[in-house]
Parts: structure tokens; C-alpha cells; sequence
């Protein structure tokens, strides 16, 4: 336990000294990735397996292991990266950690097997030469592959704490609101708000007692940015939100985490305890009279709680229900204070600004839009991972330089950002360059930060199905058009998924589209309808299909489709035969057939079929 | 105080008051469901939005809780208001067919059809009563429970209350389960009786409004189309 806090930049600078003499930069280091994606592959037992063998052989004063967050790469975890010289292993195994450990870290030669290898045949042996990660600017992620984040101290070795530091002892409140506002730094919840301009309202709120909450609320199917972040660099996090409450006069600021995120809410609540300890948080924090203390809220898994009403109000004890903001909850917050919100990603952002200042942000991104934007890129993409990338990059370089293109060689058909809140956004608008207003402008969001990918198999009256069943199980159901409405549109696109549906269903499927975004009471509701109204504007031809001609494209719609058997290819193998829960297939002859009548249209025979010679219609 | 025109008229109000109280005052009907002069307001069933130009971009708001502003210009009929209007109530009478309240503001304002598939619920989850038993009442015996569809209003862990004092409070501002259309309709038929005929307890009793039951106008005009 450590007793003396860290009262000035001196004692802090100190510190980082003397743990920087620590470090021996030559000395051979395995970080092991111990995101949850690694994590789930299993990347725990070969941590141990590290700890194990190091051990064995007694390299302890030789080597050194230690876990770190997400690298992003989620794919191609477990993923471990090698220092000093950074060698960059991928999908490494159980049985892989010995010749690592006699090779990599002894003798500093690579392992061929465990290199990424991309389509060309190119081996990479750093980070940085992995296509995934060649096009990325990784600011906010920037350390979650090189700290432990469990650690403090790797934090303040990297020079964390410095701008809290800085801040505290050299800058007014008012000069760190104008370096943010100048910053052009806006909300990263999806909102897009210009963040400075956020705290400058707050601080100019009339009230005795203010706070500060993080939103790590992250509900969107898909998504998982602020996940990873909490999860691998929750100092950074910590250190935003001290750095905002000093500037607008808060003392008590709340974390909202929800519960299903068990790693984030352990590795944060270590931080806390670890910042407390070294005085980050507490009394009289770098003797400059402020108090400020963090307390961890656990969310119950209400996709509406991430919205900042039905949060506070979760936080507070009561049900987590959005209320009219006609008065900002920079006013009027969290038990009725002046409460400023920011997404974990935005605090995040703060320390950096502060330490490089106002150009350097400035200088990344659009005009509108600076800094960068943390996508979580999934679907039917080769390279699914995070990615952080200039606001103002286009899709194509997200989906197919950072993504790897389109996996097994399909075409791309489209891109559904924003999560449910969000829409989908088609291949003809591939050059689009990635921020706030442009999202916007093509009928879809920023949001949370979602990216899924959508082949040319996806049926896009089935995906904006999806999102609609989703929102009205999230929907709290206060107001009417939200509750009532989305019930409404999910049955009529669930009609029309089955062909039952005419042109005057879609007609009011638009007519209530409309009246959803208008009168419902919070932005779930208000951008419910988007999924369906960028589908219909993109893809009405798809629709019309559904509607029309009572046929799915893509192939998915069971009701519309028939499963049938290519003469010419099927072989007679009987591969399908054996499968088929419905005993649905016919072999009389050599060829098979199908019976309609008994087919589900489950695919088992289409995925089972070696030929091909499945189609469907 | 603060200047505003609605509708097209120039007017006063006193600062921190609503723009549905400002529009009552001076006689503008608004329709709500889940408002009343007493219980906090709420801005759930959305019947009261408007149209509200703040200088700087026209927006569609609640009435029952927007604060009127300096300047600002109020819209409460205006066609997209209404159109919204009409589909939310459309809404609550596929949920609700045989509340009167509901066929009454139908009848008012013109909708003819409704499209969607009917339920048959009783309750609007407008939250009159939940306010009414924690706020009026001081008693908080009944509450909201679950999300979305699966919403609706009981005594905690749907056991009867201990706090219940049965006063009946909930009931007496309940706008639609009082108040039930007995006629004879067909599911999904807008009734629109009850503003056409003269009920047919007016004149019997001077004294005495129905509200309890039907007034039987619908049932008179039933019999007089067979």
C-alpha cells in the first residue's frame, strides 16, 4: 500500500523517472492480448502458459510477460506482440508458447507460422505493417496493446496523469474549456455535440452541487468500442473525467457500465482504487483545492439507458426512462443538478488534447468533424476488429484496406453504421468520407459506433426487420408513437418479408416512419424509423420485390423462396439427403429433388452440398 | 412575462409556463391524454405536440412540457401536426378500440380508419394514475413494470398492495378504462355516434352526465342502420 499521495507535477514527473530507469528498453517483454475477443479464444491459459515456461526455465530477471487490453484484431486473436522489437503474433496457441519463448524471446527470431501473412503472401512481422492496422490512426487506442490495465503504474510510465497534471497546475477552468471548444473535439456518443461547448454551459449552470458521468452504456448489437476501451486503458478514461470536473466545478462523477461488461466494470473499479490511492482522485487533488471522486454504476442491460435522461434516471434508482430535455441536463441533470454527460470515448479524448494542445488535435480530421472515430468494423468482413481511423476516411479505405474486403469473395452490397439507430448506407456511396455531417447527410449516423459489413446474401428488408425487432424490445414504451409505432412497423416489414404485404402497407409503413422520428419523446424513438427509411431509399427495388413480385434477392425471406437441385451439378452423392431434417429430399433417381411442400428451407442442404448445385430462387 | 405568437397571434404568458397551459388560457384546444393541470407532466402519449419555430430551426415538441421561450412561434394545428396526431391516435385505438375517450377525440378529428390489426387492452399507459396515487395520494402503490410492449401498470410483484387505500383515486383520472363503448361494432370501426346523435339520457335526467356507461347512442344508431 502506498501511503504518500502525489501532490504536484514534480512528484509526479519523479515518479515517472524513476519508473522509466526500471524499464530496461532492450529487455524482451511478451504482451499478451487479454481483450475479451483474445479472451474467449483463450489467451488467459496461454498468459499462464508464458508465466509457466518463463519460469521453468528461469528467465524471470532475462523476460518479462504481462497482459494488456485490446489490440483491435479481433479476428485473428489470441494475438501477443513482442518487445523490444515488436514482433506481432496472431492466432498463437497453447502449444506455440515454448518455441516462443526459446526462439522470439531469447534469441529475438521470429516464428514464420505465427506472422500475419495477408492475401498477397506478404509476411508482416510489426503492427505496423499489418494492412489492418497500416491506415489506422490510433490515438485513444493507441496504448491499449502496450499497458497493463490493471496497472497504474504502466499508465504513468507512458505519461499518464500528465495532463491532469498540467491542467491542474498551469490552466484556468476557462482555458481548459477554451482549449477543448478550440479543439473542435464533439461528442463521441454518436450525437456529435460540440463537447466544449457542453462543459462551458454546465459551468455556467446555476447550482451549488454539479457532476460528471461517463456513459459506458454501450448497447448496440455489434459494438464494441467503449467495451474495449474501458476494458484496456480505463486510466485514460479516469484522467478525462477529472480533467472535466476541475474545469466545470464538479466534485462527484458516476460511471455507468453496463453489467454484462464483467472485465470493464473490474479493470475501472481497479483504476479507481489505484487513482484514489495515488490521490488522482480524493481531496485536494495536485494541491489545487478541488475534490473529485468516481463512483461505478452498474447498468441493468436497457438499451435505453444509454440515452443521458433514462441514464441519469437509472442512476438515481428509478426506472430507466428518457424524459423531455427542453431544459438541457446540463442544467437540469442527475437529481435535478447541472450534470454533464460525456461517452467514455469523448473523456478519453481530453488527456490528449491537453498535452499536445489545440493544434495537434485540430490538425486531425475534417473541418467539422476532428480528431478520430472508433469503429467496431463486423459482418462479412475479412479483418473484423476496432478501428480507429481520421475522421474524414473514406468507406472503401475502412472496408477494404482496414477490412481486407468482403469475405469469401462476394460483393459488397452494404455498410449499416451507427447500430440500430443508425442505416445502411450502399455501395454507390462507398466514397463517402466518414464523419458526423456526411453520415448524417446519407440517411445514416455516427452513433456508438457500430460498423457492419453486408454482403451481396443479406436481404435488406430482413436486416431493417432486425433492427426494428430489436428497438421496440429496447423501447422503454413512455410514449406512443415509439411504443405503439414500432410494434406497428415491425409487423408490417414482417409482412412484407412474407409477401403479405401490398403497396398501401408500405405507404403506411412510410406515413408512420415519419410520425415515429417526429413525436416520440428521446432519440431512441426519434431515429428508430432510420433503418427503414435508408433501406427505402437505397434499396426500394428490393421492396418492390417483396411486394411486388413476391420474391426475395438475396435469398433469405423463407417464405419467398424456393430451394431447388441443379441437374447438372448434383452428383447423386446423397449429402444433402442425410441432413435434411425433413426428410424433404427425394433420390429415386441418381439426381435429387426437392419437395416444396416438405422443405422449411432451412439451407443445411445448400451449406452441405460439395457441388454447388443448391440453388435458391 | 414572455412574448410568443401562436397560431398566428401575438401573445403573453408568464415566464416558466408551458405552452399548452399558454394555449388553454387563451382558448386553443390542444388534445392530451396523459396531462392534468395538477399531476406533473409527462410527454408520453405525444397527442399535444406542436410545431415550434425557436428562430433557428422548426421543431415538433411537446406542449405539456415545452417552457415558453421569447419569440418563439407556435404552430399547434399545423398540417404535419395533425397528420402525426392522427396516426398516434390511430395507434391508441388499434390498442384500445373500445375506449370512448379515444372514438371521441377520433370522431373530432376526423379519422375515418384505422389500419392496423385491433387489440383489445384497456389501459393507454398514459401514467395519469401512477402519478396521481404517488403525487395527489402520497401512497405510490401502483407503478410502471416492464419495457416496451410488455409495460404496464400494477402493485409491485402484481400482489395486492398493503399502501392501497383503495380510494379509488387511479380510477377517477383514468381517461379511457371509465369510460367504455358498449356498442355494437365491428373490430376496427370507428364509431363516431356519440357526436352525431344526442345521447339519450340528456333530457330524462337534467340534472345527471353519464359517464360511467355508454350513452347508448351508438346502440341507437346500430339498431336504426339494421
Amino acid at each position: 500500500m502506498r501511503m504518500k499521495k502525489i501532490r504536484t507535477p514534480q512528484e509526479l514527473n519523479s515518479l515517472r523517472n524513476s519508473l522509466l530507469k526500471q524499464i530496461d528498453p532492450n529487455k524482451p517483454c511478451v504482451r499478451v492480448c487479454l481483450g475479451t475477443g483474445c479472451r474467449a479464444r483463450g489467451s488467459a491459459d496461454i498468459m499462464t502458459s508464458f508465466k509457466d515456461e518463463i519460469e521453468r526455465q528461469g528467465l524471470e530477471i532475462q523476460v518479462s510477460c504481462k497482459q494488456t487490453g485490446c489490440h483491435g484484431f479481433c479476428e485473428r486473436g489470441p494475438v501477443i506482440v513482442i518487445g523490444p522489437k515488436e514482433i506481432f503474433y496472431q492466432k498463437v496457441k497453447l502449444t506455440d508458447v515454448p518455441e516462443i519463448v526459446s526462439k522470439t524471446l531469447l534469441n529475438g527470431e521470429a516464428v514464420d507460422r505465427l506472422l500475419y501473412t495477408d492475401p498477397t503472401g506478404q509476411k508482416a512481422l510489426y503492427e505496423h505493417e499489418v494492412p489492418f492496422y497500416k491506415k489506422q490512426t490510433r490515438l485513444v487506442l493507441a496504448n491499449n496493446g502496450r499497458i497493463d490495465p490493471t496497472n497504474i503504474l504502466d499508465y504513468i510510465a507512458i505519461g499518464g496523469y500528465q495532463a491532469l497534471a498540467k491542467a491542474t497546475a498551469t490552466m484556468s477552468c476557462e482555458e481548459i474549456i477554451d482549449t477543448i471548444e478550440k479543439s473542435g473535439l464533439r461528442g463521441r456518443g454518436g450525437g456529435g455535440f460540440p463537447t466544449g461547448r457542453k462543459w462551458r454551459s454546465c459551468r455556467e449552470a446555476r447550482g451549488d452541487v454539479k457532476f460528471v458521468i461517463g456513459n459506458g452504456d454501450e448497447g448496440d448489437p455489434g459494438a464494441f468500442s467503449d467495451r474495449s476501451l474501458m476494458e484496456a486503458n480505463p486510466h485514460s478514461i479516469l484522467e478525462g473525467m477529472v480533467i472535466g470536473a476541475y474545469a466545470i466545478g464538479a466534485n462527484q462523477g458516476y460511471l455507468y457500465v453496463r453489467a454484462e461488461y464483467p472485465l470493464a466494470l473490474k479493470h475501472l473499479q481497479t483504476a479507481i482504487d489505484q487513482a484514489r490511492e495515488y490521490g488522482f482522485l480524493g481531496n485536494n487533488i495536485f494541491n489545487s483545492g478541488f475534490d473529485f471522486d468516481i463512483k461505478i454504476n452498474q447498468g441493468g442491460g436497457a438499451f435505453v439507458c444509454g440515452e443521458s435522461s433514462a441514464l441519469m434516471a437509472s442512476i438515481e434508482g428509478m426506472m430507466g426512462e428518457p424524459r423531455a430535455k427542453y431544459i438541457h441536463t446540463v442544467e437540469r441533470g442527475l437529481w435535478n443538478k447541472p450534470t454533464n454527460l460525456n461517452n467514455v470515448k469523448t473523456w478519453a479524448n481530453v488527456p490528449l488534447i491537453i498535452s499536445n494542445g489545440v493544434n495537434w488535435f485540430a490538425k486531425i480530421g475534417t473541418e467539422k468533424s476532428k480528431g478520430t472515430g472508433i469503429f467496431s468494423l463486423v459482418g462479412k468482413v475479412n479483418n473484423t476488429g476496432l478501428v480507429e481511423i481520421q475522421m474524414g476516411t473514406p468507406l472503401k479505405t475502412i472496408i477494404y484496406d482496414i477490412g481486407g474486403g468482403i469475405t469469401k469473395g462476394k460483393r459488397f452490397k452494404a455498410v449499416q453504421t451507427g447500430g440500430p439507430s443508425g442505416g445502411c448506407i450502399p455501395e454507390e456511396l462507398l466514397d463517402l468520407t466518414v464523419d458526423f455531417e456526411k453520415l448524417t447527410e446519407a440517411g445514416s449516423m455516427m452513433g456508438s459506433g457500430g460498423m457492419i459489413v453486408l454482403d451481396e446474401d443479406t436481404c435488406m428488408v430482413d436486416v431493417a426487420r432486425y433492427f426494428l425487432d430489436f428497438l421496440q424490445n429496447e423501447s422503454c414504451g413512455k410514449c406512443v408513437p415509439c411504443r405503439e409505432g414500432t410494434k406497428r412497423m415491425l409487423e408490417i416489414v414482417t409482412k412484407i418479408t412474407r409477401g403479405q404485404a401490398g403497396e398501401k402497407e408500405l405507404e403506411l409503413l412510410q406515413d408512420l416512419a415519419r410520425t415515429v422520428k417526429g413525436f416520440s419523446l428521446c432519440g431512441l424513438g426519434q431515429t428508430a424509423p432510420n433503418t427503414v427509411l435508408s433501406t427505402l431509399r437505397y434499396f426500394r427495388d428490393e421492396y418492390n420485390a417483396h411486394i411486388k413480385d413476391k420474391k426475395c434477392p438475396a435469398g433469405i425471406c423463407r417464405d419467398l423462396i424456393t430451394y431447388t437441385i441443379l441437374e447438372d451439378k448434383c452428383t447423386g452423392c446423397g449429402a444433402c439427403l442425410k441432413l435434411c431434417p425433413q426428410q424433404a429430399i427425394d433420390a429415386y433417381g441418381l439426381i435429387h429433388t426437392i419437395d416444396p411442400a416438405k422443405c422449411v428451407r432451412c439451407g443445411i442442404c445448400r451449406d452441405a452440398c460439395p457441388f454447388q448445385a443448391i440453388a435458391v430462387k | 412575462m414572455v412574448n410568443l405568437i401562436i397560431d398566428g397571434v401575438n401573445v403573453q404568458a408568464e415566464e416558466g409556463s408551458t405552452i399548452l397551459e399558454v394555449a388553454k388560457f387563451y382558448g386553443i384546444n390542444i388534445p392530451t391524454l396523459c396531462h392534468h393541470d395538477e399531476l406533473t407532466p409527462y410527454g408520453a402519449c405525444r397527442l399535444c405536440t406542436v410545431e415550434v419555430d425557436d428562430g433557428r430551426r422548426t421543431r415538433l415538441v411537446a406542449s405539456c412540457l415545452y417552457p415558453v421561450r421569447e419569440g418563439i412561434k407556435v404552430k399547434t394545428h399545423s398540417e404535419s401536426v395533425m397528420k402525426g396526431r392522427k396516426l398516434i391516435l390511430e395507434l391508441l385505438i388499434a390498442r384500445c378500440p373500445n375506449s370512448k375517450t379515444l372514438q371521441d377525440l377520433a370522431s373530432q378529428m376526423g379519422l375515418e380508419q384505422v389500419r392496423f390489426k385491433m387489440e383489445n387492452e384497456d389501459c393507454i399507459l398514459c401514467g395519469l394514475c401512477v402519478r396521481m396515487c404517488a403525487e395527489q395520494m402520497g401512497s405510490g402503490a401502483i407503478g410502471f413494470v416492464g419495457r416496451g410492449q410488455k409495460r404496464e401498470v400494477v402493485t409491485p410483484f402484481h400482489m395486492a398492495s398493503e399502501i392501497c387505500r383503495n380510494c379509488g383515486a387511479c380510477m377517477y383520472v383514468c381517461p379511457v378504462v371509465d369510460l367504455q363503448c358498449r356498442g355494437v361494432k365491428s373490430p376496427g370501426e370507428l364509431c363516431n355516434s356519440c357526436l352525431v346523435i344526442t345521447p339519450q339520457c340528456l333530457g330524462k335526467y337534467d340534472q345527471v352526465m353519464c359517464t360511467l356507461e355508454s350513452c347508448g347512442a351508438c346502440v341507437e344508431k346500430e339498431r336504426k342502420i339494421v
